[in-house]
């Protein structure tokens, strides 16, 4: 065999820039495949840990996706909100550590306006145990003070271009988004920013975060939704007023074990006065999942069948360079290799091609990990790390090698065939 | 220099009997030749119109395609008891082919080319080296017997004049001493005074190294310094060929 297989390197050099082409080829539908394997394991990943440090999300009654989409990613609206008496008393459950409610309903330019707490920013998780980072500025203050202030996620910060020190006002009502039905302005109660967040990845950063009190101090002469006609209260005099909250739309709440997870679970959600409903987020992120699923395994569907056609374009250009050189298969035929031999020959030939195209994309795929990291961290929160590829990772090329081993034995099995019967006869 | 020469010497070098073939998909038989013999260090002259089966019984001697019937033997060896794989180190060993044209492969040197019927084969090189010489340096000598100058062996063979890829070719197949050469029409592609010149070279050198040589062209003026014309069409009774002529 040896013989042969020296011969078969000469004979890829001789074919230099046909082979070239066709490595690429295979190279770009390999690395094209692992990417989207890759990138849709780190979506998956960080959906998963949209907040990774909450052990409860806690609701009015009703589905866990419903609760979770309102709640989490902002999709949707609560049916009920919670009375401010059900947040205390589960803040209030021995094995609680914190609670942070979320008041939503209002919007600023189609991003989504979310009344809480400073100890938000203290305990919201993403990823793997990332905090909330400050790209500029601080939280907002604590009532009285801060009534009036708002922190923005990246996004927000990005799309309208503010900063710190910039006002903006509040708009009641969440439907729809900037071209959408517009509410009525809180115009007369303008908020300043003053905080931008980090980029992380998830919903925060197209939120709006100001105190439960400020959204208090805005519809305190409001009435079912509308303003109440002919009462104006300036911003000065809201401070006279009792500002703490009367209800809340949800509250993550964080425990001081996991391992109570599920009896505080059932506390809540048999809780006498009002009916509640507590979700683990993790689990329902995954049942979220596994519909958003469809979608990234259409995108490996696609891809797999990219690296199809890489390697149909290999066998062609392998097969198509046999009508030439089958004058070659003749004369190695009449130095005594066997047609076994030129099976070999061609099909080793065929299977270096697709080997070299595969180290190749993989390398590729690392070059584009390594210059692309930090810009994807940036844009879309997404992780890629250059690590050594994953067990999918290695199965999926396992399945590219046994598909170029199955593509290799066209060519091979075509000049077997001639070589059998050409006989000595050179074919041009 | 014949006394030891290639092995199977005083067997003939080629003997056919009773020999029936016919193409996959052909209607009519190809050949149908009862007995032809070439004894050891022969050299004959086998001539025929095209398309008379003249490549086809070279096949059928090379022991590439099978017979349907009858016998073809090699040196003393009945190539039909030979498996597949050893027939195709028997060739290797024992025979040296010269085609028409496109006898190199093109991305080797002229002298990695002719090298290369050593590397296919474990007896030529055991006989170079019985002989006490080295495989480069026969290359060279054999390169230097057929006016083949140093640098043209360095080339690739793409590079070479048709004339000088068939003396490569030649070179090739007569290293290593095989009992049996081959040509199959090398001359066709040359001019006339370059044809005959080539013709001598390569008698000479069958001469030298005791090798049978089965020369097949269908023109007759390159006949005269063989031991023994054959035509073809009087030994082939195949129904095809005499519907041919
Ligand atoms: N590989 C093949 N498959 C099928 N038929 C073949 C094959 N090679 C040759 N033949 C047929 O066998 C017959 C003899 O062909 P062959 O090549 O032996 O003739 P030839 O005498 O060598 O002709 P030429 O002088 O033109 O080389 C022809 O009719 C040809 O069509
Ligand atoms: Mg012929």
């Amino acid at each position: 065999m040896t013989p042969v297989l020296a011969l078969s390197l000469r004979s890829i050099g001789n074919r230099r820039l046909s082979v070239v082409l066709t490595v690429i080829a295979v190279a770009l539908s390999v690395a094209l495949l692992l990417g989207v394997e890759r990138l849709s394991n780190d979506a998956r990943e960080g959906f998963a840990q949209t907040i990774s440090g909450t052990d409860l999300v806690v609701g009015a009654r009703g589905g866990a996706v419903q609760l979770l989409l309102y709640s989490v990613f902002h999709i949707g609206n609560a049916s009920n909100n919670v009375s401010w008496q059900s947040m205390e008393r589960i803040a209030a459950l021995p094995q609680v550590k914190w609670l942070v409610p979320i008041s939503l309903g209002d919007s600023h330019r189609g991003m989504r306006v979310v009344g809480t707490t400073a100890d938000f920013f203290a305990h919201y998780r993403h990823g793997a145990d990332r905090a909330l980072a400050f790209g500029q500025g601080r939280v907002f203050a604590v009532a009285p003070d801060g009534i009036f202030e708002a922190v923005v996620g990246a996004e927000v910060a990005a799309r309208f271009g503010y900063r710190p020190g910039q006002r903006i006002v509040l708009s009641h009502g969440s439907l729809g988004g900037e071209g959408g039905p517009r509410f009525a302005d809180h115009a007369d109660k303008p908020f300043t920013i003053v905080g931008v967040l980090a980029r992380t990845g998830t919903p925060v950063d197209r939120s709006v975060l100001v105190g439960l009190e400020g959204i208090e101090a805005i519809h305190i002469d409001w009435h079912g939704g509308a303003p109440i006609p002919g009462l104006s209260i300036a911003p000065e005099q809201v401070r006279k007023f009792d500002l703490s909250p009367k209800s809340v739309t949800a509250a993550l709440v964080g425990l001081d074990s996991r391992i109570a997870v599920f009896r505080v679970q059932r506390q809540i959600n048999t809780m006498a006065g009002e009916p509640l409903t507590a979700i683990l987020p993790g689990a329902t992120l995954q049942e979220l999942w596994s519909l958003v699923g469809m979608a990234e395994r259409a995108l490996l569907a696609v891809s797999a069948l990219v690296v199809a056609v890489g390697l149909a374009g290999l066998v062609a250009v392998v097969v198509a360079s046999l009508g030439e050189r089958r004058r070659e298969l003749a004369i190695l035929r009449a130095l005594g290799a066997s047609p076994l031999q030129i099976f070999a020959l061609l099909a080793f030939e065929s299977l270096l091609l697709s080997l070299a195209g595969i180290v190749l994309g993989l390398a590729l795929l690392y070059g584009v990990v390594v210059v692309a990291a930090p810009w994807l961290s940036a844009q879309y929160g997404l992780n890629l790390a250059p690590d050594w590829p994953s067990a999918g990772e290695w199965r999926l090329l396992g399945a590219v090698l046994g598909a170029s081993l199955a593509a290799s034995l066209v060519p091979a099995w075509r000049a077997y065939r001639y070589s059998l019967a050409d006989g000595l006869t050179i074919r041009i | 220099m014949t006394s030891d020469a290639a092995p199977g010497a005083g067997c003939a070098a080629v003997a056919v009997s009773g020999l029936r073939y016919r193409w996959p998909k052909a209607h009519a038989d190809c050949l149908a030749i009862d007995a032809l013999t070439l004894v050891a260090g022969e050299r004959v002259f086998l001539r025929g119109p095209s398309g008379s089966g003249k490549t086809t019984l070279l096949s059928l001697v090379g022991g590439v395609i099978q017979p349907q019937a009858g016998e073809v033997s090699v040196a003393g060896q009945p190539l039909s008891r030979l498996s597949t794989g050893a027939r195709d180190r028997f060739r290797a060993d024992n025979i040296g082919f010269v085609f028409q044209l496109f006898n190199l492969l093109p991305y080797l040197s002229a002298r990695d080319n002719i090298l290369l019927a050593c590397r296919f084969s474990a007896a030529r090189r055991a006989r170079l080296c019985a002989a006490g010489v080295s495989a480069q340096a026969e290359a060279a000598r054999l390169a230097s017997r057929l006016d083949l100058d140093a640098g043209a062996l360095e080339r690739p063979a793409a590079e070479l004049s048709v004339g000088q890829q068939q003396r490569v070719a030649a070179a090739r197949a007569l290293i290593g001493r095989p009992g049996l050469i081959i040509a199959d029409e090398p001359t066709s592609a040359l001019d006339a005074d370059r044809q005959q010149a080539f013709v001598d070279l390569l008698l000479g050198e069958c001469a030298a190294s005791g090798a049978a040589l089965l020369f097949v062209s269908h023109d007759l003026r390159l006949a005269a310094h063989f031991d023994r014309v054959l035509d073809l069409a009087q030994i082939n009774h195949a129904a095809a060929a005499e519907a041919g002529t």
